[in-house]
């Protein structure tokens, strides 16, 4: 037997260079596949034992080996067996996988956070501390990273297939995902949700660096301005800081400290402040109440970006105290120099 | 009573065709379509899916092509995109519904039931004309450039960002839903009020059970997809803005709306095709199915809980964590009956008398693939899995394996257990035998290795993928090929039986049903008198013993 050694070369380069089982480059991905591995025992196994009992029927009760067939009603003995059994298998896997899927959805505490617009046919990460990467994601080991995520057209999904982490980005609402990478490495970053034309190129890299090497990235490739620095010129200029200034007269609710707070409705309901709910105050304000403030900020619906409500979000999260909002608003009205640009940047 | 059930095949040899039957009764192309027939109306649909068939199988003959390498080189983005939006849409809303019900339904339902025709023949011939009105509009939408909004219609692609016509399409889904109601209609108002003397409700085969649990699915189902099409037309073309999250609506409410339809709609298609599997396996065991009573049952708690699942399309989408447990759950319910099918199916096999004719191996290779697609249905129902493996290959395979390793199988059984019934012709035993393993071994060749891809994270819907994914996308389109030809030999053979297949004779396989009793093919008004029945469904000791009063007073 001889292979043209064209031909094998051609063989093995390409079975080398196809994947048959994905990497497990985070804290999940044992927990996913451990969860496969069973319902995968389950089909084999249950495969097998249909497969046994149909052609060992076959075989046996074949018309050669069994002219007459036996009239048989039924057995209640034999259809409990096969109610309860598959029953009880496919709870084990209904707890199983809900106990995974809290696992992948409930992020720890002390996650990370970073932003994630989807929007035709792109992926834009956006770090807090102002680093802007396009189809790329750099994130380190050993450290949980929460990924906020809102598109800006139609459905998109971000999956990471070698996290084993998936989650749908939506218009209109934040969804989140989590992980902790630990492997060193590019993987793959795919769009699932079918989004038109070019959904097959709304694909990136996560670039996952030793926590030194991720240090260097940060510092390396920061645009120079934070999130929430760029959410501050933003509520500047949009106007915001002439209703949200803090004082005791103001039209608008403080908004220092508001982020994780719970807040007393007009309508009677209260609300943890989440991003989600800042978001929506700012583009529905009308559904968004503060208990004994009037209903007068206009919606600031399709004035804003995504990104630009990301900023807005960042830094009223990031807003201790109203001392700045207050001198941006002094310097403006008193038509004075701008004040000193923020500090430096701290990824 | 002696348990002799001899297989005593009437000579064939000397069997002729019977003079008058149901497709001799009147000449002329206009016969057939304003024929208030059942039988008539079964092969109008028979031919119409067969059309839409290939034309579907076309587009995912092209689509495999393409993915024949990484590179995105066959065909454009957009012509990628249309094509399996259109895959989608002609194998499901032209094929896969209608199928059985429309096909096999509608020829069987009246004659198992000992009627002379559905409840109401003129609907069912509307229904036919209301499926082709749709199918041009389908067809339009294609001649005109496609469709590319996938088979599932998201909004707010379909609504806002797409400039294909998306419009026309869903005008012919809705009019093909409407069919579907009206077939649902009939076949629950004829099982409910035209069933012979005697004929209880648990005498009737299961395949009457099986088309009746789909019936009421498609009844309360249908008119859902209809809505939310109607929807979606409406904010494209006046922007009402329900699923706009600009204007306070929300993008989600319409998957909500989609699938509370098309979960249901996958019952729709499955269970009738689990009633051809009843039909044929007790034939060729010559056994009462066993355990009548719990496959019964256990057709309509598919049914019901059917209705109950279908946010576990939408576990990833940000719903409550709650809620999906929740969904979760029901998931894991609606499975139990699948299993309980497949062991009943199992066991009517044991102290049988089994022969292999075609409609059984398509039937054994119904259950393997059922098996299998049902399965890994059990992955995608366990919340944490579903995470990953959602939206990939994997989903893909999944519900091939369910609709093409189920239902198509499911239907090809049927197709070769009636054709004697249907047309008075035997097709060639040893080609149709070759046929039925030439599909079952492509198909697993073709979606198996999806599987892997799909876990691999290979995205659906992708034009281009990574390289490294190439070896299994090569081996799934080698299979597709061999699968091609799986599915062009019945068309052959069975085309080639119509003018030159033996003559069948009433009952070759010596099979139970009230539709063997009768001669094939049958008169058009089915029964020269209407049946009284006094016996259970798959009684093959009365078969026996009417066989044998036959031979001593007929002689």
């Amino acid at each position: 037997m001889h292979i043209s050694p064209v031909l094998w070369q051609f063989l093995v380069k390409w079975l080398n260079s196809s994947a048959l089982f994905p990497r497990e480059a985070s804290t999940i991905a044992p927990y996913a596949d451990a969860l496969y591995f069973f319902l995968l025992t389950i089909t084999v196994v249950g495969l097998i034992l249909v497969a046994v009992l149909v052609f060992g029927f076959a075989i046996r009760y074949r018309k050669e080996r069994n002219p007459v067939a036996t009239q048989v009603e039924g057995s209640t003995l034999l259809e409990a067996t096969w109610t309860i059994i598959p029953l009880a298998l496919f709870m084990v896997a209904w707890i199983w996988g809900a106990l995974l899927y809290f696992r992948i959805y409930n992020p720890p505490t002390n996650a990370m956070n970073i932003y994630v617009v989807g929007k035709q046919w792109m992926w834009k990460a956006e770090h807090p501390g102002g680093q802007h990467e396009i189809n790329a994601l750099h994130v380190p080991t050993g450290r949980p990273v929460q990924l906020t995520m809102i598109s800006q057209d139609v459905f998109h999904s971000f999956s990471i297939p070698d996290f084993r982490v998936k989650r749908e980005v939506i218009p209109g609402r934040y969804t989140t995902v989590w992980f902790e990478a630990t492997t060193p490495g590019t993987y793959h970053i795919f769009c699932t949700q079918y989004c038109g034309t070019n959904h097959s190129v709304m694909i990136g890299d996560v670039t996952v660096l030793n926590p030194e090497d991720y240090q260097k990235w940060t510092q390396g490739s920061t645009s120079g301005t934070s999130l929430s620095q760029n959410g501050e010129r933003l509520f500047a200029s949009m106007g915001c800081n002439s209703c949200h200034s803090g004082s005791a007269a103001a039209r608008g609710p403080n908004l220092a400290g508001v982020y994780g707070s719970k807040l007393q409705l007009s309508n009677g309901s209260s609300v943890q402040v989440n991003e989600a709910y800042l978001r929506d105050a700012i583009l529905n304000p009308s559904q968004h109440i503060t208990a004994g403030y009037a209903p007068i900020m206009p919606t600031y619906q399709g004035q804003i970006s995504e990104d630009g409500l990301i900023d807005l979000v960042e830094y009223i999260k990031s807003l201790k105290s109203n001392y700045r909002v207050q001198q941006t608003l002094t310097t403006s009205q008193s038509n004075q120099a701008a004040p000193t640009t923020p500090g430096t940047v701290n990824p | 009573m002696s348990a002799h059930t001899i297989v005593n095949l009437p000579d064939q040899r000397t069997a002729t065709m019977p003079k008058r039957n149901y497709i001799n009764n009147e000449d002329g192309i206009l016969s057939w379509l304003f024929t208030g027939d059942h039988k008539r109306i079964a092969m109008l649909y028979l031919v119409s899916i067969t059309f839409f068939f290939f034309i579907g199988g076309a587009f995912a003959g092209l689509i495999r092509l393409e993915l024949l390498t990484p590179q995105p080189d066959l065909m454009a983005s957009d012509t990628y995109n249309k094509f399996f939006s259109m895959h989608g849409i002609v194998m499901i809303f032209l094929f896969l519904v209608p199928s059985v019900p429309a096909v096999l339904g509608n020829f069987l339902i009246p004659i198992m039931l000992g009627a002379k025709d559905l409840a109401f023949p003129k609907i069912n011939l509307l229904s036919w004309y209301l499926y082709w009105i749709g199918g041009l509009f389908t067809l339009t939408a294609l001649v005109l450039g496609g469709v590319d909004t996938g088979w599932t219609f998201t909004t707010p692609l379909s609504t806002h960002y797409l400039n294909t016509h998306v419009v026309t399409a869903a005008v012919g889904i809705f009019i093909i839903g409407f069919s579907s109601i009206f077939t649902g209609l009939n076949f629950i108002v004829t099982i409910h009020r035209m069933r012979a003397p005697g004929m209880t409700w648990f005498r009737m085969p299961l395949f009457i059970w099986a088309n009746y649990a789909a019936s009421i699915l498609m009844v309360l189902g249908t008119p859902v997809l209809a809505i939310s099409l109607v929807l979606v037309a409406l904010e494209r073309t006046i922007g009402i803005g329900v699923f706009d999250p600009t204007k306070g609506g929300d993008p989600l409410l319409f998957q909500h709306l989609f699938w509370f339809y098309s979960h249901p709609a996958v019952y729709i298609m499955i269970l009738p095709g689990m009633g051809v599997i009843s039909e044929v396996i007790s034939t060729f065991s010559r056994k009462r199915v066993f355990g009548y009573t719990a496959v019964a049952f256990s057709s309509v708690a598919i049914a019901l809980f059917g209705f109950f699942v279908w946010e576990h399309h939408m576990f990833i989408m940000g719903v409550s964590n709650y809620s999906a447990l929740v969904f979760s759950l029901l998931t894991m319910l609606v499975a139990v009956p699948s299993a309980i099918k497949i062991f009943n199916w199992a066991f009517t096999l044991q102290k049988g008398s089994i022969t292999f004719e075609t409609p059984m191996l398509y039937a054994f290779g119904f259950i393997g693939l059922f098996t299998v697609g049902g399965l890994t249905g059990v992955f995608l129902g366990a919340l944490g899995m579903d995470i990953h493996l959602t939206e990939t290959y994997f989903i893909v395979a999944h519900f091939h394996f369910v609709m093409v390793g189920g239902m198509l199988m499911a239907f090809l059984a049927g197709i070769h257990f009636w054709w004697p019934k249907m047309t008075g012709r035997m097709y060639s035993e040893s080609i149709s035998k070759l046929a039925a393993i030439v599909t079952f071994i492509g198909f697993n060749m073709t979606f198996l290795p999806q599987f892997i891809l799909g876990y691999l994270g290979m995205p659906r819907r992708y034009h281009a993928y990574p390289p490294e994914f190439q070896v299994l996308n090569v081996l799934s389109t080698a299979g597709a090929t061999i699968l091609g030809v799986g599915y062009m030999l019945p068309l052959l053979y069975l085309g080639w039986s119509l003018k030159y297949g033996a003559i069948a004779g009433d009952n070759p396989w010596q099979a139970t049903g009230l539709e063997w009793q009768i001669q094939s093919p049958p008169l058009t008004e089915n029964f020269t008198e209407i049946p009284v029945v006094d016996h259970d469904a798959y009684d093959y000791e009365w078969l026996e013993h009417k066989t044998a009063q036959e031979v001593t007073t007929v002689g």
